[in-house]
């Protein structure tokens, strides 16, 4: 059995990661981030959101873009999970519905890098959003 | 739900809603008594007795969004399907304790899936709440604790992708140490 890793190894990459980090400009300042909100409610859940959430948060990653995701409970689209909720800076968020890891690609490429708006936008009236 | 690391990450998102600071999830199992227990506690704003005693039934539940509830009352049927069963024990103010309870063996039993990947997706997309996972086998016990990363990272946060790379490696090594079933 080889050596099994440990939050001290954590310990020891944390130096690296904070340079990565601090590269990175405006990460203190929430409101100029991307936000995604994936909900994860049991239908959510069961239809896919979670590979739909890694995703994002890969790819932000590799593609350098600054983003903020978190998750919501139920948005009440069950007939369209697994929904996504984005938020570009200084915008109003858009509901995306059928989300999986393609369209999520899309949305990336076409909606945070160029706001250009990808189909399968969920018309919404924010009143009716479950505050959970 | 595919399998039983999905059916955690929904039961711990009945946490959320209600509030929770610290949501521990314990997994327990042994070959020689079959046993495979999963068991889920927080501290958020809890239930009546009367409410508890009901949750199972789907057609109870606190949501405005559609009627039915689904998330307990399919644990209950994966727990049942394989012989087992399902407890909801909950306080008002206090928390929420759910046991489920499965054959280990069985074959209905859904596999455990990706339960490093689950809870570091909860820590990373809840920040302000403890997440305990411990892992208790024959072999020997893992324990998982948001409390001590968010220690040794000294305000980097957990949500940060090398560190969720990191964490859910971590947590798979250390799984596969302690000789999981799976
Ligand atoms: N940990 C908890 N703390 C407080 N109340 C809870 C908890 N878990 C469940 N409940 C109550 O039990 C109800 C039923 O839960 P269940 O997960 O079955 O359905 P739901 O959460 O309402 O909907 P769904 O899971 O389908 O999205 C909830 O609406 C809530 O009122
Ligand atoms: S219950 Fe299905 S989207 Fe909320
Ligand atoms: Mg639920």
């Amino acid at each position: 059995m080889g050596q099994v890793k440990s939050l001290a190894d954590l310990r020891k990459i944390k130096e690296e990661l904070q340079g990565r980090m601090s590269l990175r400009e405006n990460s203190n300042n929430p409101e100029s981030l991307v936000q995604v909100k994936v909900a994860m409610a049991t239908c959510g859940i069961a239809s896919g959101a979670k590979q739909v959430m890694d995703f994002f948060i890969e790819e932000f990653e590799k593609r350098n873009i600054q983003a903020v995701v978190t998750q919501t409970g139920c948005m009440g689209y069950c007939f369209a999970e697994p929904t996504v909720e984005i938020t570009l800076p200084g915008h109003s968020p858009v509901v995306y519905g059928y989300v999986d890891t393609k369209k999520a690609d899309d949305i990336i490429e076409k909606y945070i890098k160029n706001g250009e708006l990808v189909d399968g936008i969920i018309p919404v009236n924010y009143e009716t959003i479950e505050k959970k | 739900m595919k399998d039983l690391s999905m059916h955690i990450l929904d039961i711990a998102q009945n946490s959320i809603t209600a509030g929770a600071e610290t949501i521990e999830v314990e997994i327990t199992e042994n070959r020689v008594t079959d046993q495979y227990r999963i068991v889920i506690t927080d501290n958020g704003k809890g239930m009546t007795a009367a409410y508890a005693a009901k949750v199972t039934d789907p057609y109870v539940t606190s949501r405005t969004t559609r009627k039915v509830g689904l998330g307990l009352p399919l644990l209950k049927q994966n727990a049942e399907r394989t012989g087992g069963s399902l407890e909801v024990k909950s306080e008002p103010e206090k928390g929420t304790r759910i046991t489920a309870l499965f054959s280990l063996k069985n074959i209905d039993r859904p596999p455990l899936g990706d339960i490093g990947g689950t809870m570091v997706l909860l820590a990373a997309a809840n920040l302000n709440i403890r997440f305990i996972y411990r892992h208790i086998t024959e072999k020997d016990t893992f324990t998982f604790d948001t409390r001590e990363v968010n220690a040794t990272l000294e305000g980097m946060p957990i949500s940060e992708a090398g560190v969720i790379r990191f964490l859910k490696e971590m947590i798979r090594e250390n799984l596969q140490e302690i000789n999981i079933a799976g």
